[in-house]
């Protein structure tokens, strides 16, 4: 945001830099004092940042290095197991495919289809529209382990009855990731110019031919990126689906929605929790895997939403 | 417009058009009808949850008293005899969120003033996605990396004259883990608050001879402290629900101390522990932790509902 005059050659910039220095030693009357605040006050700021991005990159770190060893293809065939030298993390990424698809199934009608409600066809006034922003502004501030005891109460007993099965955890997690495509999708929706919307309109297309025809593919990487920060959230999810069963010991690969489930996250936690050294060993490997899907795919998302930023 | 129209207005009159579509366009309605439904999942979703949490939670009082719940100081709804006090593993819980947020808030927001007033733009243009990128490490890591990594440096690093340190579980460790956790939620929801801050404030600030950090601390800082405050009490609610850090790093013994170096139990670890595929419904243990649940979910409503009254109430609306 800085407003500086930026100098090109470097005789310039030197010539620039000398005056500011002799003007502001001329001007200002505690030249020494400010100076020394203001880069003790940068510095702490500067720090802030070192120790926020170190945390996180000791974290990275410290689990490539402490999995290294388990490293390799046979984590990753290897199904469950309860020898550490057999485990792998095979079963849990069939689990994982599996629900996601369901998910996305789930989340992408419903979630696009309330963004298209709420921003092209409610009016401000409509109580429906009302109540539904306040509702998604609030679940999104629901504790995750919460899902998990709605997808036990309701889901995998009580009304839905659908048992302890993929498409249980399925269900319980598009729920938790649902507000996030909305309110990205809404983002991406409302960023569309309305000169587009009113163009289509004003030749003859009905509302939803011009949801369907403009509005929607002029959204799409913006929705696109609210679908794949939802679904890399929702792959990364372990405390939903504790309560729903999966903290038991699946040793098959799920094979459809009505089969039992396990997933990456849960199979990785179950490993942390044993206290064999190994076991240790193949966690910290299990959460490179794990990291390495979700950093691919949160970077993918963010690099769509900026190469396609204010193309308006 | 149909023939019709016209000839039935007589000569000399001015035709009125008819605007409505020729035909009823029931597809549209149909389409309406069905986005509707999409829009009105999320109010059924949150009507499911609260009628999950209740049923039980109403039933949970019909057999032990609400005061005794809320203020008993005993946890031990699985031994016999069972006691019901919720205070120690809601102290659990709120310990956990000071020491998170002692952690993040100086951290976060110091990013942020960093990124936003003296970052140069290629820094931010590479610093902030990398931020965002790491908001989505899984929680299961940063359990484990508090459980294999904070704990043992804690540990190592203990100043003796501070007492004893902590043990293999302790709410520092689990708070430290949460913080780093909710710092790019801070940092970025800050930042974004920060850089809406129009450059005529700042440099007014200059023009008066105001120094940089004074721009930042007096001018930025004030004017950017509705979506400030936001930023934390979204981060609030996120270290309060936090479940799979305080299950590895924080313990599990009920425990009424804001002491960092003991072991506790918070709220979402209990429910966690207790609410396994294998617990039988309407039983006791069932109702107990419906109704932890419950009150957690109050609580992070009421942080939700603060912090959207708070950034209405005080924002400044620039241009």
């Amino acid at each position: 945001m800085s407003a500086r005059f930026e100098p090109r050659t470097a005789r310039a910039q030197v010539a620039i830099a000398g005056a500011r220095g002799v003007t502001a030693g001329v001007l200002s009357d505690q030249p020494r004092r400010d100076v020394v605040r203001n880069s003790v006050f940068a510095s702490l700021l500067f720090l802030a940042v070192v120790v926020g991005l170190a945390g996180l990159a000791l974290l990275v770190g410290d689990n490539l290095v402490k999995g290294w060893p388990r490293l390799n293809a046979d984590l990753l065939t290897n199904g469950t197991s309860s020898l550490p030298a057999n485990a792998g993390l095979r079963s849990a990424i069939v689990g994982t495919l599996w629900i996601m698809a369901f998910v996305i199934l789930f989340i992408v009608p419903v979630g696009v289809g309330s963004a298209v409600f709420l921003e092209e066809y409610a009016s401000r006034e409509s109580r429906l529209a009302r109540a539904v922003e306040v509702n998604i502004q609030n679940l999104a501030a629901v504790p995750s382990i919460i899902y998990g005891l709605l997808g036990l109460a309701f889901i995998a007993r009580g009304p839905l009855s659908l048992g302890f099965t993929v498409l249980t955890a399925s269900i319980t997690l598009a729920l938790l990731v649902l507000p996030v495509v909305v309110l990205v999708a809404r983002e991406a929706i409302r960023a569309v110019p309305s000169s587009i919307r009113e163009g289509s309109l004003a030749l003859g297309a009905t509302r939803w031919q011009t949801t369907r025809r403009q509005i929607l593919p002029a959204a799409v990487p913006g929705i696109a990126t609210g679908v794949i920060l939802a679904i890399s959230r929702a792959i990364g999810e372990t405390a939903p689906l504790i309560p729903l069963g999966a903290a038991t010991f699946v040793t098959y690969d799920p094979s459809g929605p009505m089969s039992g489930f396990t997933a990456m996250p849960l199979v990785i936690f179950n490993w942390v929790k044993q206290p064999q050294e190994e076991f240790q060993v193949l966690a910290a490997a299990g959460i490179v895997v794990l990291l390495a899907v979700l950093i691919a795919m949160n970077s993918f998302a963010i690099w769509l939403r900026n190469r396609y930023e204010q193309r308006w | 417009m149909q023939a019709g129209d016209i000839a039935a207005s007589g000569p000399g009159a001015i035709t009125k058009p008819r605007l409505e579509a020729a035909s009823p366009r029931y597809g549209e309605k149909l389409i309406i009808g069905m986005l509707a439904a999409c829009a009105a999942i999320s109010v059924v979703t949150t009507t499911a949850i609260v009628a999950s949490l209740l049923v039980p939670s109403l039933d949970f009082f019909g057999d032990v008293p609400i005061g005794d719940f809320l203020l008993g100081t005993d946890w031990g709804p699985t031994f016999t005899p069972p006691t019901f006090g919720v205070l120690p593993i809601v102290v659990g819980t709120l310990s956990i969120t000071l020491w998170s947020l002692a952690f993040a808030i100086p951290i976060g927001i110091g990013a942020a003033l960093y990124l936003s007033e003296y970052a140069s733009r290629r820094t931010r243009k590479l610093v902030k996605p990398v931020l965002e990128i790491l908001a989505g490490v899984p929680t299961v890591a940063f359990g484990f990396f508090a459980l294999v990594f904070i704990t043992p440096a804690i540990q190592d690093l203990w100043p003796g004259f501070l007492g004893d340190g902590p043990g293999i579980f302790s709410a520092l460790a689990g708070g430290l883990a949460i913080g780093l956790l909710i710092v790019p939620i801070i940092a970025s929801v800050s930042e974004d608050a920060m850089s809406a801050v129009p450059a005529g404030l700042r440099e007014g600030a200059y023009a008066l001879g105001a120094t940089k950090a004074k721009v930042a601390s007096r001018v930025v800082l004030p004017a950017a402290l509705s979506g400030v405050v936001a930023a934390v009490i979204l981060a609030t609610s996120r270290a309060i629900g936090e479940t799979m850090v305080v299950l590895l790093a924080a313990g599990n013994t009920p425990n009424l101390t804001f002491n960092p170096v003991e072991a506790i139990q918070a709220m979402t670890a209990f429910i966690a522990t207790t609410a396994t595929g294998d617990i039988a419904t309407g039983s006791i243990a069932y109702k107990t932790v419906f109704a932890v649940a419950l009150l957690l979910f109050a609580m992070t409503l009421l942080m939700n509902h603060l912090s959207i009254k708070l950034v209405r109430r005080y924002r400044e609306v620039y241009e």
